[in-house]
């Protein structure tokens, strides 16, 4: 056997006294993709953080190419060859493309001369590698998030990394951007480069990995095969492989679901027929130019989920933010429980009992140094505190139901947002506007980034406030998870709907309308 | 519990560090009369320093609050000089306090300037502005105004109560009303605060309202003390008030801080002047050693933020 790229052995780290890793062993080969698997708050991204050396771990030993390291910084862990992909991409605003690229690459010596039309030129090439067409000369600020993804492998490839990791990559992706991804990262398993690749979402593990290890409350409970034929391989590295795995059998989703939770999970219940109560909201060919959203007709009423499918960049998000006043109209009428109305702020639209969980919790979801207890409460201050003055008793229990239905993670309701898992974080943020009793919630991807146990209970809990009168409009980009919980589809293209599909359409319906084809069916 | 309050309880026992210094070396220091002028005297620094200190929770930052005293002490010498009724005066005060407030946040929150140089001009304009008008000229107060017109310990009393009394009702207000919560909130994050419904602006400039008014309420409860209005008076305020915020514990990135702590880092450093006299320690290690104080604060937050937010 070669040695393995990267040895970790029985690494441990602790924030206080919670123990995020309990001794956690974990080996990357080169050529391969390894994925690394567990419930939010398992301790995923605090390992990636020790590999990285962002966190130095309490015990345990780090071997690169059977090399030692201690002492690991973010500064060595580069020069080693150690890159990795953020959730939330890490560039500088407002420098441009060429120049976040030379930033990582030049080395970190202050007064070396930086060669910049050597680096613009190598910044062009990279790109180009990468089959993006982005100039290096625009500023990182108006790059989408995906175009933002791009130049972080960029950076990665052009630093010769040996180890890539990539914590969540595919959260804010469309479609074809996870297939040009997918590309890239087959690219780089077939150069020899190590991939750990962070997912909560099932189907790309399969996909792209050939091992997973998974790891439950800081401890590693297995590391399996998920694909016996290292086809993309290296060539010196299949025999190798394939003999280490050939004997272990491969595992399926459930069984990996099992080793996950520890139990079954049930995701997905049928749907159910139920009697609507009145309108809640009804738009009227309403329209915002500077969103891209134009005559959007739509009613949703109580008690009924209905569910906004269509491509990432159809407008769905931007419909939302319309309706939740970020970007307000500008044509069209909006209608809230028959009166006309205009969603000037987020403070009109909270005083009138739409809420809105928005796709992109990560960033602004939570305030980092408020305990949980007072995030959750934070959009709730009218019903949960009648009075003037706060209620911490009702607070705490407000907090303590929601964490324990959603499976929040944490000390406990006074533990700051900064202490929790990226995946806790969006559980808080959620509960934060579930607990709002709206009128009108609006959900926007509201299950990514969640793991399968918590999304199950999601589901639930949506089912649950609809039953209890609430007017749901459910944006998500999780083609089983919206056909089961709506009661009807409308379907969104070009910034505008396209379909309305009732409950029980297929999903190749749903995706022929949103990719434009013909066969589009109106019911209303 | 006593890790959450870790940062407050530290200051207090500086303060606490410094006082038994004092007990053992200078008991005279303790000595009533003394005692109480000295408070009296740093009083309304104090009450100035709760409102800065509210505004940097909110992550922003005043420093016109010293002219705007000398504005306010000056506006309401003339009132009291033209024999204008107390209670008249104390209104007018404030409002005109309030009034300088609310520039300073408009200009901040409506027009979303930065604070530092809004409240820079606001500092040097005011300061300015009263020269040309005053010209320098102290203001002779009648006999009614000294001490509220009451006997001098129960004066002093009464503005010692004043200020106390203001740092209880706000510290209660930011821990047990909603708005409370807004402050911390949008000092936090803004953007994540607006995304929750909250009104950032509103809160912004509410903030810097209420520092206007608890500017000029500090103005009144000066003016008491003297026969005299000194038309340069409140000069380096800001800087005190900024000081004492910044020792107590407010982050100066905002989001975090208690006025319990602010009220230990004001003692701390308005203890430290007199204990090294009585120490006998030369004067001008007076502020170096307060600027010492100051640094250490900051330090020891940088180290704190850095170990939680890594
Ligand atoms: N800075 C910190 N302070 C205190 N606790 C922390 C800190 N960072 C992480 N933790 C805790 O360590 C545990 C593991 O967190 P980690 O971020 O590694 O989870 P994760 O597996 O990446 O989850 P997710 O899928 O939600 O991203 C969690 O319980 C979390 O609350
Ligand atoms: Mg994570």
């Amino acid at each position: 056997m070669t040695v393995p790229l990267l040895q970790l052995t029985a690494v441990a780290k602790s924030f206080g006294a919670v123990r995020a890793l309990k001794g956690v062993s974990f080996d990357l080969r080169a050529g391969e993709v390894h994925a690394l698997l567990g419930e939010n708050g398992a301790g995923k991204s605090t390992l990636i953080k020790v590999i990285t050396g962002a966190h130095s771990p309490d015990a345990g030993t780090l071997e690169l190419a059977g090399q030692r390291v201690v002492q690991l910084s973010p500064a060595r862990a580069h020069r080693l060859g150690i890159a990795c992909i953020y959730q939330q991409p890490a560039l500088f605003p407002d420098l441009t493309v060429a120049e976040n690229i030379a930033l990582r690459l030049e080395p970190v010596t202050p007064l070396r001369r930086v060669a910049w039309p050597a680096r613009r030129r190598q910044a062009g090439e990279l790109l180009h590698r990468l089959g993006a067409t982005i100039s290096p000369e625009t500023e990182v600020r108006s790059l989408s998030m995906p175009e933002q993804q791009l130049v972080e492998i960029a950076c990665a490839l052009g630093a010769g990394a040996r180890i890539v990791i990539m914590d969540e990559p595919t959260a804010s992706l469309t479609q074809q951007e996870v297939a040009r991804l997918f590309g890239i990262v087959r690219a780089l398993r077939q150069d020899g480069v190590g991939i750990i690749y962070i997912s909560h979402r099932l189907e790309e593990i399969f996909a792209l990995a050939d091992r997973v290890t998974v790891l439950r409350d800081g401890e590693s409970v297995g590391t399996r095969c998920v694909r016996r034929e290292n086809a993309a391989g290296p060539k010196r590295d299949v025999a190798q492989s394939t003999e280490a795995m050939a004997d272990a059998p491969l595992l399926t989703e459930a069984q990996l679901i099992q080793l996950m939770v520890g139990r079954e999970v049930s995701t997905l219940a049928p749907p159910v027929e139920r009697e609507l109560g009145d309108v809640v909201l009804a738009l009227e060919r309403v329209g915002c130019a500077a969103s891209g959203v134009q005559a959007v007709t739509l009613a949703v009423r109580a008690g009924e989920i209905v569910g906004l499918a269509g491509l990432i960049g159809a407008g769905r998000t931007e419909l939302a933010r319309i309706l939740f006043g970020l970007t307000p109209a500008d044509s069209g009428q909006i209608v809230l429980q028959g009166q006309r109305v205009t969603l000037a702020s987020p403070q009109a639209a909270v005083a009138r009992g739409i809420a809105y969980v928005p796709e992109d919790r990560r960033r602004h979801g939570l305030i980092l140094e408020m305990p949980i207890a007072q995030n959750i409460a934070l959009a709730s201050h009218r019903w949960l505190f009648p009075g003037t003055w706060l209620r911490f008793g009702a607070e705490r229990t407000l907090a303590l139901n929601f964490m324990r239905d959603l499976g929040v993670k944490a000390a406990g309701p006074e533990a700051l947002g900064s202490s929790l898992s990226g995946g806790n974080q969006q559980k808080v943020a959620l509960a934060r506007w579930l607990a709002t009793r709206p009128k009108l919630l609006i959900l926007d991807e509201p299950t990514q980034g969640v793991d399968v146990g918590a999304k199950g209970e999601l589901h639930r809990i949506i089912r649950r406030l609809a039953q209890e009168g609430m007017a749901v409009l459910l944006i998500s980009s999780d083609l089983p998870e919206i056909l089961s919980l709506s009661h009807r589809l409308a379907v969104m293209r070009g910034g505008t709907i396209t379909a309305l599909l009732p409950n029980g359409c297929q999903a190749s319906e749903v995706m022929a309308a949103a990719l434009g084809q013909t066969g589009e069916r109106a019911t209303e | 519990m006593v890790n959450r309050y870790f940062r407050e309880l530290s200051v207090a026992a500086a303060l606490i560090v410094v006082l038994t210094g004092l007990a053992w070396f200078a008991p005279s220091f303790f000595e009533p009369q003394p005692l109480l002028s000295r408070l009296t005297a740093a009083a309304p620094r104090l009450v100035v320093a709760c409102g800065i200190a509210i505004v940097i929770v909110c992550r922003q930052i005043d420093i016109s609050v010293g002219s705007l005293f000398a504005v306010c002490s000056v506006g309401a010498g003339w009132l009291a000089a033209a024999h204008v009724p107390g209670p008249l005066v104390l209104l007018a005060t404030l409002a005109l306090g309030a009034a300088g407030g609310a520039l300073n946040g408009g200009l901040v929150a409506v027009l979303g300037l930065p604070a530092i140089v809004v409240t820079l001009a606001m500092m040097v304009t005011l300061r300015e502005a009263l020269r040309l008008v005053q010209q320098g000229v102290f203001i002779n107060l009648p006999d009614g105004v000294q001490w509220f017109g009451l006997p001098m310990s129960l004066g002093q009393l009464t503005v010692c109560g004043i200020a106390l009394g203001i740092l209880l009702v706000l510290n209660w207000a930011l821990g047990s009303l909603a708005v409370g919560r807004f402050v911390y909130a949008v000092g936090s994050d803004a953007e994540a605060a607006r995304l929750a419904g909250i009104r950032p602006r509103a809160v912004t400039f509410g903030v810097f309202v209420l520092t206007g008014t608890l500017t000029g309420l500090a103005a009144v409860m000066n003016l008491v003390q003297s026969p005299q209005v000194d038309p340069s008076t409140g000069r380096l305020l800001e800087l005190e008030a900024i000081a004492a915020a910044v020792v107590g514990g407010v982050a100066v990135a905002g989001g975090r801080g208690r006025l319990g702590g602010v009220l230990a880092g004001f003692l701390l450093l308005t203890c430290i002047t007199p204990a090294l006299t009585y120490l006998g320690v030369k004067p001008y290690w007076d502020k170096a050693i307060q600027g010492a104080i100051i640094l250490l604060a900051v330090v020891a937050d940088g180290i704190r933020r850095r170990r939680e937010l890594p």
